[in-house]
């Protein structure tokens, strides 16, 4: 027998399996990589399930139950390094816009015996639940970052994964700046890199979903979203998609709360 | 035991985590219930007061396997909403980005999720020692289904170019045209993988089941149809709630679809093929022949016969509106919004996906109803387990467990129910003790 491979495991709480799909959309690198780990829990693609401990836990969706609320735990202690990948995971995901609202509220226009629905009131990231080795953003996550973080920390090393904008990402593109050229709101200038700019790539604004980047200017976006014919209800729902709960793009939305009529 | 039913006209989306519990007493099936306890996510709530422009990017996560399915029933939804058509070669682009979804999706079924039961492994890594050529194949086609979403979406999951009146940017004639040869092949790998996927061992199983799809006037079902039966449906999307309705059981936090006539219906791949055959070109027609299925299928273990058809469809015409592409003048027609009600049925992989907003004059979503198929083929999926189980009782546990799951698996709920979910807990008892419903 060879040495034994380090043990991979993949999580899922509350999300749409698309980060998790990444990894099986690898289509290049699938077999490679599981020629280096030993898959030993990844209910996407397999029904054998080998025990923990586990040498790296990637993590999709957020917290909404109790009973999540416990499983992360466990998840946790087995693991000997945990990233958490996705909006859902580190941010709380779409669902968290929950968190702005009366969950009963919520229950009740969806489900019509409310009674039969266990679910807490708010949708969190797992880094409010237990501590995270490190977290990988995107709405879904790049598919190629993710390849990077599974095998920086296989390697033991720093996963290369930028904390800076959008902006920058377009400029390495060669995009056309879409709000100096077109008069295109976009939340590029506060949004974390990683996607590729793809957005103002096919002629559309930047819509956030990989998350603030490091040091975000809100206020500052706010004004140049305000200059582009954006009203404060506007704004405050393009801050409110899949990093919602996120705190810069979430103390930002608050701030429009009085300043606008509700849609 | 008292089972609690009632009517809902609000649902959530649910797919992904759930467990089967079935009871056998004195040798006959008492009890089964497919349990989903993915967690609520409340779409239909926070999409009230959003902006109806913004419903293609939101519901596109409810599915991260099927996004485009999302984004093409919303978008056509309100486009019925606000009185628009959009035609000619926006219409064609929007057929070949469904056709890279259903190769993606459907392949990734095929190879990664379905053949590991057929071919007796846990799951395509374990598959790959012995059949290495044949899972690279399919990641192959996979990639390829992908490379057409992400031309013209930008990404494969959550693509970000699809809007209400069309897309945000078009693709040059070139960068569809470099997509040709690897079509072109894929279309080859697809009838090998009808021939190989004709030759697995089936089970002798079929019901009586009432076909639900799509069926349009001169082309097989993607975005557009009437909604039709083997039973007697033949309806317009306006008309589905009349008909369908969604019912709030206690075991699971995915609504249960019937017909309000009948009872449980099948969508997806079995009720397009069945129901949309002449629909198909002749080559695929003969293809499905050759597979030895037939101008229709009620075997549910053979979805993935069908399922390989619908790839080989769906690669000859991709290929078939990249050769006519012309680039358009505009990549969108205008949409205003007004005070109106839109519906809208598209065919997801898995089957038909039906929206309905209501929308304010100022383009604010009042309310959102969305039926995905996963909800419509619970109870399906259930009366096939119950006949699976009667028929299957001299298997010992691990064997029949072994089946409940493809069983399940036939059905592509999602892919995280679609695999390995399973938690089987048969009881056999001797005496006649009540079952509960857990």
């Amino acid at each position: 027998m060879a040495k034994s491979k380090p043990k991979l495991a993949v999580w899922k709480f509350a999300s749409c399996d698309g980060c998790q799909l990444s990894i099986l959309d690898l289509e290049d690198e699938l077999l490679a990589l599981t020629g280096e780990v030993e898959i030993a829990q990844f209910l996407e693609a397999t029904r054998a399930v080998s025990e923990g401990p586990y040498d790296l836990s990637l993590v999709e969706g957020s917290i909404t139950t109790a009973h999540d609320a416990e499983r992360i735990k466990m998840v946790r202690q087995q693991s000997k390094m945990l990233v958490t990948i996705g909006a859902c995971a580190t941010s709380g995901g779409i669902q968290a816009l929950r968190n702005f609202r009366d969950i009963n509220d919520f229950v009740a226009a969806v489900y019509a015996r409310p009674d039969y629905i266990d679910t807490l009131a708010t949708s969190t990231p797992i880094a409010e639940h237990v501590a995270v080795d490190f977290e990988l953003r995107g709405c879904p996550v790049n598919k190629h970052q993710l390849l990077e973080v599974v095998t920086a920390f296989l390697f033991g090393r720093k996963p290369m994964v930028a904390g800076h904008s959008v902006c920058m990402e377009c400029k390495m593109r060669g995009n056309v700046c879409v709000t100096v050229a077109h008069g295109t709101p976009c939340l590029g200038p506060v949004t974390q890199a990683g996607c590729g700019a793809i957005c103002p790539a096919y002629d559309r604004g930047c819509y956030g979903c990989y998350g603030p980047q490091d040091t975000p200017a809100m206020p500052a976006m706010s004004k140049v979203l305000e200059a582009h014919e954006m009203k404060g209800r506007d704004i405050q729902r393009i801050l409110r998609t899949f990093n919602a709960h996120a705190a810069p793009f979430r103390e930002e939305s608050q701030r429009h709360d009085a300043a606008d009529d509700q849609g | 035991m008292t089972r609690r039913t009632i009517k809902v006209d609000q649902l959530a989306r649910v797919e992904g985590e759930g467990a089967l519990h079935a009871q056998v007493i004195d040798g006959k099936v008492e009890h089964v219930e497919l349990n989903i306890f993915e967690p609520p996510r409340f779409f239909e709530a926070f999409l009230q007061g959003r902006d109806f422009r913004e419903a293609p990017d939101i519901t596109a996560r409810i599915c991260g396997i099927c996004p485009v399915a999302y984004q093409m029933s919303s978008v056509h939804a309100m486009e019925a909403a606000c009185g628009v058509t959009v035609g000619g070669a926006l219409r064609d682009l929007r057929r070949l980005l469904y056709c890279g979804e259903w190769i993606e999706s459907h392949v990734l079924h095929i190879y990664m999720l379905h053949a590991p039961d057929f071919l007796g492994y846990e799951g395509a890594v374990d598959m790959a020692r012995d059949h290495a050529a044949l899972l690279q194949r399919g990641l192959r086609m996979k990639k390829a289904g992908n490379a057409i979403i992400t031309v013209i979406g930008g990404r494969e999951v959550h693509p970000v170019n699809v809007r209400v009146g069309g897309f945000y940017r078009l693709p040059e004639r070139r960068e569809l045209t470099a997509l040709h040869d690897e079509l072109n092949w894929g279309r080859d790998a697809a009838l090998e993988t009808v021939q190989w996927a004709a030759g697995l061992p089936f089970p002798d199983f079929e019901r009586d089941y009432e076909l639900v799809a799509l069926r349009p006037a001169d082309e097989y079902p993607l975005n557009e149809g009437r909604i039709v039966s083997n039973k007697g449906i033949d309806t317009d999307a306006a008309g589905f709630e009349d008909i369908f309705e969604e019912i709030h059981v206690a075991h699971s936090t995915a609504l249960h679809g019937n017909t309000k006539a009948r009872g449980a219906y099948l969508v997806g791949p079995l009720a397009r093929y069945s129901l949309n055959f002449d629909r198909l070109p002749e080559s695929v027609q003969a293809a499905a022949m050759e597979a030895g299925l037939g101008r229709e299928c009620r075997n549910p273990f053979k979805s993935i016969v069908v399922r390989a058809v619908e790839v080989l469809f769906a690669f000859d015409e991709a290929l078939r509106i990249i050769d006519r592409y012309e680039r358009p003048a505009e990549p969108s027609v205008p949409v205003e919004p007004r005070a109106a009600s839109g519906q809208w049925a598209t065919e997801a992989p898995r089957g038909l996906l039906y929206h309905r907003y209501d929308i304010a004059a100022d383009g604010s979503i009042r309310v959102a109803k969305i039926v995905p198929p996963t909800s419509q083929n619970q109870p399906s999926v259930e009366e096939d387990l119950r006949d699976v189980i009667a028929a299957n009782l001299a298997l010992d546990d691990d064997a029949l467990r072994g089946r409940c799951e493809q069983t399940i698996r036939n059905y592509d709920p999602c892919i995280s129910c679609a695999t390995h979910f399973l938690k089987l807990n048969v009881r056999r008892e001797g005496g006649g003790e009540t079952c509960d419903a857990s």
